[in-house]
C-alpha cells in the first residue's frame, strides 16, 4: 500500500484520478454486484423452493383425492360385508358391479378366512377382473393360498385397510397398479372376529400422469417412491418399480440421499438440495408425502437453470459495469487531461512570466471552472505584474534621478566644506582637521573655519534635525548665513543670535540645527564660544588632561526667535586641542543598538592623547566604524580638532 | 397383482407346452445334423427360483458356451414358486435341479431317490431379522414375538434355532416378501443373506437399526443351494452328471471373475422372464454368492459336500421330526468332484 501511495504520490492528476476513479468505481460497483447476486440468489431460492412446495403439495392433494375416492369402494364392501346377512349371489353381484362400474379398478376380491364363509370350505374369495374389454370371474382358492400374500396377510396382521407396493401387472397391458385391502370383521359372541379381506386393485397410471406432467422450467422434474422407496414414477423409466431410492443412493454411493429416502418414507416433508438422478445435476427438491398411501412425492428444481438465469443476469450486469467503468475512465481521462493540459501550460507560462517574459502567451481562458478561474487569474496576474513592473519601473527611475540628484546635493554640499588640510599653511599657530563621513541618506552636519579678520578664526561645528534634502539646504543656509553675519569683531553669541533670527524667519516646516560656534584668538589661545544645544567638545590639553566644554546652555537655534545666545571664554595653552563632533559619533550603533556614548568618545580620546590631530580624527573614526561592525549608519559622522599651538 | 400371478401360471402352462413340441421338432428336424457335428447330449436345468444372481452360475455357463464346451447342449427351465425342482425331477421333468441341502435329505428320506452331484453354496445364508427398534437384540428377545417363516423346507433351521434358545414364538407364514415385516406386521422375518436381507436394507432401513441372527453363527449351518439329479440318471450316464457339475462351477468361477458380465446376463434373463430387473439388488446378490459358495474360512473346493455338513443337517432334521432316519451318506453324495480327477 505504502508503495502504491509513493507510487501515485509523483504521478500526474490524471493518472492519480484515473486510478482512483477506477477503483472506487470498481469497488462501488463489486459491493453493488455482490450484493444483488447475494438477494437475486436468495430470493430466487426462496420462490423456488414457495412454488416446488406448492406445486408438490398440489400434485399431493390431487393423488390423495383420488386415492381417497378409490378407497371408499372396498370400505363401502366391507361395511357392507359387516352389517349384513349376505349370500353368494349378492357377494357376486356386487363384486361385478363394483368392477363393472369403476373405470379405475381392475379388479376385486372378497377373500375369506379359512372357513369363515362356509364350514365346509377352506378357501372362499370370488375374484372379479377386466381382461381384454371383458369382465372376467374366478375363483382365487382355485390357484393359491391367498391367505399368505402381502395383499391379504398385511391389512390382516395390521387391523386395518392398506395399500400394496405398486406393481406392474402384465395381464392388464403392464400397467402400474396397486391393490387396496381393507380386512372386515364380525361380530361373534361378542367378539370382534377377523373374517376377510376386500381388495381393489387399482391402476395407477393416472398418477403416473399426474406426476410425469410436473414440470419446473426445461429438465425439472417429479417422482413419486411408494413405502418401501420403490420408484414409481421417474423420468428415468429404468428406475421405474425396478430400484428404490436406497438401491439408487447405494449405486451413487449417495449417502445423503439415503437419509433424504429416509425422510420420505417416515413422511416427512422438506427442501433440500439434492444431485438430479436423470442428469446428474445439483437441483433442489420438495418432498411431500401423501398420507393415505405413505408414499412420498417429490418435486425437482435444476438449480443450474435459476442458476442460469442468474449467471445470464449477471454477465449483463457484469458487462454493463466494465462498460460503465470504461466510459467513466474515458471521462476521467478526457476531462483531466483538458484540465491537466490548461494546468501544464499555465505551468510553463507561469515559468516563463518567472524569467521575466510578461509579454508570454498565456493559456486562454475556456470555462468559468476553477481552472477557468485560474487562467483567468493567470492572465489578471500577468497584467497586474506588468503595470505594476511598469510602475515599479517609472517610481524606480524617479527615485533614481532624485537619489542622483541628492548625491549631487550631498556631494555639492560636502562639496562647499574646506577639504584641504592644512588649509592655511602660512598660519602656524594653530592647527585645524576636520573630516565628515556621510551616512547613506543626505544628511545635515557640517563644519566650517573662517578668518574673521586676520587674528580670529571662526570654526564650526553644526547638525540639523532631519535628514535627506530639507536638511541640506538647511544646513547650506546656515553655513551660508554663519559665513554672512560673521563680522571682524562679533562674538560667538551674536553670531549665532544673528542666524538663529534669520533661520528662525520663514521656518515654517520647523527645522533646527546644533551649532557649535568658536572664534579663537590665534595669537593668545583665547577662545569665545557658543553652543546652541550642540554636543559638548572635549578640550584636550597638552598635560593629558581631557575634560568636557561644559559652558552655559544655549537653546538650538532655527526654533526660538529672539533668543540671545551667550558667549562663554577659555583658552586654549600652546598644544592643547579642542575636540569637536557631532551625535553621529556618540550615537553610532552597533546592529545591538548599543550607543557608542560620550564616556567611550573621552576614553578613546584619552587612548589617542599622543597622536596628531589627524591620526585622532582617523582613530576615533576608524574605532566608530569598528564598533558599529558593519551595522548601517544612521547619520553623518563629523569629526573637528583644532589645536592651539602658540 | 392377483391377476398377475394367474396370468403367469396359465402362462408357464403353455409355454412348457410349446418349449417341449418345440423340442421334439428339434429332435425330429437336427437327427441328421447330429452325425456331423459333434454329439452333444441334451439335458434339462431348473433352478430352484425364478432368475436372479442366486443362479448367475448356471446362466453364465450357458450364455458362455462352457455347457457345450462340456459336450451339453442344455435348456434352461424357468424356475419359480410355481415349479418345484424337486417334483420336476421327479417326473422327469428335468435332468438336473438346484435343491437345498436339507430338501433334498428329507426327500431322499421320503423314497425320492436324488442325488447330490456338486454342492455349490457351501455356508447357509439363511438368517433372522429383527428391528433394534422392537426390543430385539440377542435370541432370548425373540421369545413371545411374531416370527415370519416361509415353507416347511425352509423352518428346520429357524425351528433348530428356537429350540436351542428355548424360544416360543408366534409364527406368521412369510411370503416372498418382506412388506409385513418391513410395516411391522411381523417383528422377526426370516431372509437369506443375499436377497430379503438387502431387500430390507433397500427399504430405508439402515443395518444399524437391525438385529441378525445367521444359522451358520448359532451352529446350524446348513449348506443350501447344490446340484441334483435322480439316481437312476446318475447311474446311467455318471459323466454327463458330473460334466453339469464341473460346466456350472465354472460358470460360476467366470461368474465371479467378470461380475459385471455376470450381472448383465442376470439381468437378461430375468427381463426375459419380465421379473423387475433391480441392478444394483442382483450386483448385491452376486456378491454374496460368491461369499456363500466360496466361503474364505472354509477351505474347502467348490462344489464339494463334506459329510460332517450333511451329518450336521440330517441330524438336525431327523432330531426336530423332519425326517426318521439319515439317509446313507455315500449314496446321497455322487462325488463328481473325485470322480473327476479320476
Amino acid at each position: 500500500m505504502e508503495n502504491v501511495l509513493h507510487m501515485l504520490k509523483n504521478r500526474g492528476i490524471a493518472f492519480k484520478l484515473i486510478v482512483l476513479v477506477i477503483l472506487s468505481s470498481a469497488l462501488i460497483f463489486l459491493i453493488i454486484f455482490g450484493f444483488n447476486y447475494y438477494s437475486t440468489r436468495t430470493m430466487i431460492e426462496k420462490n423456488m423452493k414457495e412454488s416446488s412446495e406448492n406445486i408438490a403439495l398440489a400434485t399431493v392433494n390431487r393423488i390423495e383425492t383420488e386415492l381417497r375416492s378409490v378407497q371408499k369402494i372396498p370400505e363401502n364392501i366391507a361395511y357392507f360385508l359387516e352389517h349384513t346377512d349376505f349370500t353368494r349371489e349378492r357377494l357376486l353381484q356386487v363384486l361385478r358391479i363394483v368392477v363393472e362400474n369403476n373405470q379405475e379398478i381392475y379388479g376385486a376380491t372378497i377373500a375369506f378366512e379359512p372357513y369363515a364363509f362356509n364350514k365346509k370350505l377352506r378357501q372362499f374369495a370370488p375374484y372379479f377382473y377386466k381382461s381384454k374389454g371383458t369382465i372376467k370371474f374366478e375363483y382365487l382358492a382355485d390357484n393359491y393360498e391367498y391367505f399368505n400374500w402381502d395383499w391379504y396377510q398385511i391389512p390382516k396382521e395390521l387391523n386395518s385397510p392398506e395399500w400394496s407396493e405398486p406393481y406392474f401387472d402384465e395381464g392388464a397391458g403392464n400397467i402400474i397398479m396397486a391393490t387396496y385391502s381393507v380386512p372386515f370383521y364380525r361380530n361373534v359372541g361378542g367378539e370382534k372376529q377377523f373374517m376377510g379381506i376386500v381388495t381393489s386393485d387399482v391402476s395407477l397410471e393416472w398418477l403416473r400422469e399426474i406426476v410425469s406432467s410436473i414440470n419446473v422450467l426445461e429438465t425439472g422434474y417429479g417422482f413419486l417412491i411408494s413405502k418401501n422407496g420403490t420408484i414409481v414414477t421417474h423420468p428415468a423409466k429404468d428406475l421405474i418399480m425396478n430400484e428404490t431410492i436406497f438401491g439408487v443412493a447405494e449405486e451413487r454411493g449417495d449417502t445423503k440421499l439415503r437419509e433424504i429416502g429416509r425422510r420420505m418414507i417416515k413422511g416427512e416433508s422438506g427442501f433440500v438440495p439434492y444431485k438430479s438422478i436423470v442428469h446428474n445435476k445439483p437441483c433442489w427438491m420438495y418432498y411431500a408425502p401423501i398420507p393415505s398411501s405413505n408414499w412420498s412425492l417429490a418435486v425437482i428444481f435444476p438449480l443450474e437453470e435459476f442458476t442460469e438465469d442468474i449467471g445470464h443476469l449477471n454477465r449483463i450486469v457484469i458487462f454493463l459495469g466494465i462498460t460503465g467503468i470504461l466510459l467513466l475512465s474515458s471521462a476521467v481521462v478526457l476531462n483531466t487531461r483538458s484540465i491537466t493540459k490548461q494546468l501544464r501550460e499555465m505551468s510553463k507560462a507561469a515559468e516563463r512570466i518567472g524569467t521575466g517574459n510578461l509579454e508570454t502567451e498565456l493559456p486562454p481562458v475556456k470555462s468559468g471552472d476553477e481552472v477557468g478561474k485560474l487562467a483567468s487569474a493567470f492572465h489578471y496576474m500577468r497584467t497586474a505584474l506588468k503595470e505594476y513592473i511598469e510602475k515599479l519601473t517609472e517610481t524606480t527611475a524617479a527615485k533614481e534621478r532624485i537619489e542622483s540628484e541628492l548625491k549631487i546635493a550631498s556631494e555639492i554640499q560636502t562639496g562647499i566644506l574646506p577639504k584641504k588640510f592644512p588649509p592655511f599653511p602660512d598660519r602656524t599657530e594653530f592647527d585645524i582637521f576636520a573630516t565628515i563621513k556621510p551616512a547613506k541618506e543626505v544628511g545635515g552636519d557640517f563644519y566650517d573655519f573662517f578668518f574673521i579678520d586676520n587674528d580670529h578664526l571662526c570654526f564650526v561645528i553644526a547638525d540639523v534635525s532631519g535628514k535627506g534634502i530639507p536638511a541640506a539646504l538647511f544646513m547650506a543656509v546656515t553655513r551660508t548665513l554663519m559665513k554672512a553675519v560673521a563680522a571682524p569683531g562679533t562674538t560667538p553669541g551674536e553670531l549665532l543670535t544673528k542666524v538663529n533670527e534669520e533661520l528662525c524667519i520663514g521656518n515654517e516646516s520647523n527645522m533646527f540645527v546644533t551649532v557649535f560656534c568658536g572664534i579663537m584668538n590665534i595669537k593668545t589661545g583665547e577662545v569665545s564660544y557658543t553652543n546652541a544645544g550642540h554636543n559638548p567638545p572635549l578640550i584636550m590639553r597638552k598635560d593629558n588632561d581631557v575634560t568636557w566644554l561644559e559652558g552655559g546652555k544655549n537653546i538650538i537655534a532655527g526654533a526660538v526667535e529672539l533668543f540671545a545666545y551667550k558667549t562663554e571664554n577659555f583658552i586654549l595653552q600652546a598644544g592643547d586641542r579642542l575636540f569637536m563632533y557631532t551625535d553621529g559619533v556618540t550615537e553610532a550603533m552597533n546592529e545591538l543598538e548599543d550607543q557608542f556614548t560620550s564616556e567611550r568618545l573621552k576614553k578613546e580620546i584619552i587612548d589617542l592623547q599622543a597622536k596628531t590631530i589627524q591620526e585622532i580624527v582617523a582613530g576615533i573614526t576608524e574605532r566608530v566604524v569598528s564598533f558599529t561592525n558593519g551595522a548601517p549608519q544612521s547619520d553623518d559622522i563629523t569629526i573637528m580638532i583644532v589645536e592651539f599651538k602658540g | 397383482m392377483i391377476k398377475a400371478t394367474l396370468e403367469s401360471f396359465t402362462e408357464k402352462h403353455t409355454k412348457l407346452i410349446i418349449e417341449i413340441l418345440l423340442l421334439i421338432f428339434i429332435i425330429l428336424f437336427s437327427h441328421q445334423k447330429a452325425s456331423a457335428e459333434v454329439t452333444f447330449k441334451k439335458a434339462t436345468f431348473i433352478p430352484q427360483w425364478s432368475p436372479q444372481g442366486q443362479f448367475a452360475g448356471y446362466y453364465v455357463a450357458y450364455e458362455k458356451g462352457i455347457y457345450k464346451k462340456y459336450g451339453i447342449d442344455l435348456t434352461i427351465l424357468k424356475g419359480g414358486p410355481d415349479s418345484p425342482p424337486g417334483e420336476y425331477l421327479e417326473k422327469g421333468k428335468a435332468d438336473f435341479a438346484t435343491i437345498w441341502l436339507s430338501t433334498a435329505i428329507q426327500k431322499r428320506s421320503e423314497g425320492i431317490k436324488l442325488v447330490n452331484i456338486g454342492q455349490v453354496v457351501q455356508r447357509s445364508a439363511m438368517m433372522l431379522v429383527a428391528k433394534k427398534a422392537r426390543g430385539i437384540n440377542k435370541p432370548r428377545d425373540i421369545n413371545g414375538k411374531k416370527v415370519g417363516l416361509w415353507g416347511e423346507e425352509y423352518q428346520i433351521q429357524p425351528r433348530a434355532f428356537f429350540k436351542k434358545y428355548n424360544l416360543k414364538v408366534k409364527t406368521i407364514p412369510q411370503s416372498f416378501s418382506v412388506n409385513l415385516f418391513l410395516r411391522d406386521g411381523v417383528d422377526v422375518a426370516s431372509a437369506t443373506w443375499y436377497n430379503e436381507y438387502h431387500t430390507i436394507i433397500n427399504s430405508g432401513i439402515d443395518p444399524e437399526e437391525l438385529t441378525t441372527f445367521f444359522f451358520y453363527d448359532y451352529d446350524l449351518n446348513f449348506p443350501e443351494d447344490g446340484i441334483y439329479t435322480l439316481e437312476k440318471n446318475f447311474k446311467k450316464d455318471p459323466s454327463l452328471c458330473c460334466a453339469f457339475t464341473r460346466a456350472s462351477i465354472e460358470g460360476w468361477l467366470y461368474a465371479f471373475d467378470h461380475p459385471d458380465e455376470a450381472l448383465e446376463i442376470v439381468l437378461k434373463y430375468m427381463s426375459s422372464a419380465k421379473i423387475p430387473a433391480n441392478k444394483i439388488h442382483q450386483k448385491y446378490m452376486l456378491g454374496k454368492m460368491k461369499d456363500i459358495i466360496i466361503p474364505e474360512d472354509a477351505g474347502i473346493p467348490v462344489g464339494m459336500l463334506l459329510k460332517s455338513d450333511f451329518l450336521r443337517v440330517a441330524e438336525e432334521m431327523r432330531v426336530n421330526g423332519f425326517i426318521k432316519e439319515i439317509p446313507e451318506f455315500e449314496s446321497f453324495y455322487g462325488k463328481c468332484l473325485t470322480h473327476a480327477e479320476k
